[in-house]
């Protein structure tokens, strides 16, 4: 294992910022995992720090395959994580909207620029990512529909879904879109949490990545064969709005089966104490996401379903 | 006459709701001029001219042919505690355009904008800069419809028209979808974040009224106006830092420098030294000035107009 310097960022109270690249196995630039742009992505802090150790161990008993290099960078936004903030700095920007990065320009864009350039030339590359609003879900892997992207690879690490979303003009400026953008094969892995570590979540996101790292032939390991994914197109999801805002009340969690008219959720008064509304599946289903606040604003989504076809 | 063009229930007994204010001259005409403000939360310099612009055409009735529609709160939360973005989502209100229907919350409100906005003359969108850089008083067009909006930007008597600068030509932004819609949208800034400078405000509101006059719905008089200077990229240097530090400008705003004089330096206050100096590169307008004293490597200093003498 070498430790690299991928990108170092210099404040004036501070400990620089170093950017931590973990470098195992030696020869083409095989797999690259990246962890946190956010500041509240502990979950995915987590699951990479394990990556790290479990690479260690299976470099020592000599598991990585000959040629192949794979790099985990733990966290990038460790300045954040470190002052309770999800973005970048005092501007409050988020890198993950900054890429393919600039060395020339603001802060952001330079932290985006130098780690792209370091993390580029990977065949894949795997982030840990987090979604723009706070909620659960159904472990999943998530690719952006570049062209170039393919859910056939993206089954290979056998989690229950693979996601493919549109890309909307504020996606370009994200790492997956612009890693596809430069032919690496690129995954978001989404497990259920993110501000907070889950251990049995964290140990299935770690055992998908070993096993895409196994199928494509990058190391040896022992890995049972996961599910089969089935690929869904987001925009094919059924959102479910609340008409209400209140205390929310959610009775099912991601990854439940609900039948057509099964009560998932409860709407309080925050005054009375009293159901103000009941949300009921419109279909049946599986929780794709639920809404996990305690509040709840008029409108907001309170779960995403994934239609389930009958035999 | 004020109107709710969108309104919802927040979680705990309030409702979130935006607001209009109709003015109607007492002619016939039939245009309509639409004033907006308020997307980001930490610019208030549209709030002056909101003011000022509702008291004059109340004074005077009479001069006023069409209908002028001022929004001053686009996003009322974010301003009612100076935050640029919408409150919990975090998101920029300015990347969520033209919205969704049957979306999520400020989804739902960007569509209720667009919806609202829709059918106007001319639509103007009044920002200050944020907390970090100052502004003077500037018109920005995107290239792309440059040729239909430079003849109304001229008119709005401000310093400079900044054609192409890349916030602007962002799809996701308010002015993107309406100039898309057909609706000429020119977006305005000036000053920095929270702030009012009236100085700047009173240039454009003799400016508004320049303008509306050109359009037939003012027949009061206008002071005489001046003609901007219509500059591209291409003609804008950036000075960013290249340390981290503090940066103490040297020279004030919107005035004319040399090149190689001395803009400014950023210094250490623990070591008591400076660690760089900031010289400019080229001759010209220094037309945007940092005034947030902290900086890190690739914070913008100022930009400079290049090529612009004094006369
Ligand atoms: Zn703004």
């Amino acid at each position: 294992m070498f430790i690299d310097e991928i990108y170092k960022v210099e404040a004036p109270y501070r400990e620089p910022m170093v950017v931590k690249g973990y470098r195992f196995g030696k020869g083409d630039k095989a797999a690259c995992i990246l962890g946190p742009m956010r500041g509240n992505e502990i979950q995915q802090l987590y699951i990479c720090s394990q990556m790290v150790r479990v690479l260690k161990e299976l470099e020592g008993n000599g598991c990585i395959s000959a040629g192949k290099e794979v790099l985990v960078v733990p966290v990038v936004n460790s300045y954040a994580m470190n002052v309770g903030k999800r973005f970048w700095g005092v501007e409050g920007v988020d890198i993950n909207r900054r890429f393919p990065g600039n060395s020339y320009g603001e802060t952001a864009a330079r932290i985006a620029g130098g780690v792209f350039e370091k993390i580029k030339d990977y065949s894949y590359g795997i982030q840990l990512a987090s979604f723009y609003m706070t909620g659960e879900f159904v472990p999943h892997i998530r690719m952006m529909e570049t062209g170039y992207q393919n859910a056939s690879l993206a089954n290979l690490f056998g989690l229950p879904y693979v996601v493919i979303r549109k890309p909307k003009p504020i996606d370009t400026k994200t790492l997956n879109y612009n890693w596809q953008d430069e032919m690496t094969a690129a995954f978001s892995l989404y497990t259920n949490k993110n501000s907070e570590v889950d251990e049995a979540s964290a140990n299935q996101a770690v055992a998908a990545v070993l096993r895409f790292l196994t199928r494509m032939g990058i190391i040896r390991y022992e890995s049972h064969s996961g599910y089969i994914s089935h690929v869904i197109m987001e925009d094919d999801l059924t959102n479910i709005h609340v008409t209400s805002g209140g205390i929310f009340r959610g009775l099912v969690r991601a990854g439940e089966d609900v039948r057509y008219g099964h009560k998932m959720a409860e709407i309080i008064d925050p005054y009375e104490g009293g159901v103000k509304e009941t949300i009921v599946a419109p279909t049946d289903g599986i929780v794709f996401f639920t809404h996990t606040e305690d509040l709840i604003t008029e409108n907001d989504m309170a779960y995403r379903l994934i239609h389930r076809l009958h035999a | 006459m004020t109107e709710e063009i969108f309104s919802i229930e927040m979680p705990v007994g309030e409702r979130l709701i935006i607001r209009k204010n109709r003015i109607k001259g007492e002619g016939t005409g039939e245009k309509r001029l639409a004033v907006v403000t308020g997307i980001h939360g930490d610019e208030f310099e549209g709030q002056y001219i909101c003011y000022e612009i509702a008291r004059r055409l109340h004074e005077n009735p009479e001069l006023l042919d069409g209908t002028v529609d001022i929004y001053p709160a686009l996003n009322p939360l974010g301003m009612d505690i100076a935050d640029r973005n919408i409150p919990k989502l975090n998101m920029d209100l300015n990347r969520m355009f033209p919205g969704k229907e049957n979306g999520t919350t400020m989804e739902r409100a960007a569509a209720a904008i667009i919806g609202d906005l829709a059918g106007a003359d001319l639509c103007l969108d009044v920002h200050a800069s944020d907390i970090f850089v100052k502004e003077i008083p500037q018109v920005r067009v995107s290239e792309e419809f440059a040729e239909k909006l430079l003849p109304y930007a001229r008119l709005l008597n401000t310093d400079i028209v900044w054609m192409n600068a890349t916030a602007t030509v962002h799809e996701s932004t308010l002015a993107h979808s309406m100039n898309m819609l057909g609706v000429p949208t020119l977006v305005v800034e000036m000053g920095v974040g929270t702030r009012i400078d009236r100085g700047y405000g009173k240039q454009v509101i003799d400016g508004i009224f320049n303008l509306m006059k050109e359009l037939g719905m003012w027949r009061g008089e206008v002071p005489k106006t001046q003609f901007p200077v219509i500059s591209t990229d291409g003609e804008v240097e950036f000075i960013r830092s290249h340390t981290t530090g503090v940066f103490l400008p040297a020279i004030e705003h919107n005035h004319y420098v040399k090149k190689g004089s001395r803009l400014g330096s950023v210094v250490s206050p623990l070591e008591g030294k400076v660690l760089e100096e900031i010289i400019a590169e080229k001759s010209g307008l220094v037309f945007t000035l940092r005034e947030y004293p902290f900086v890190y490597e690739g914070a913008l200093l100022a930009r400079i107009l290049m090529e612009v003498d004094k006369n």
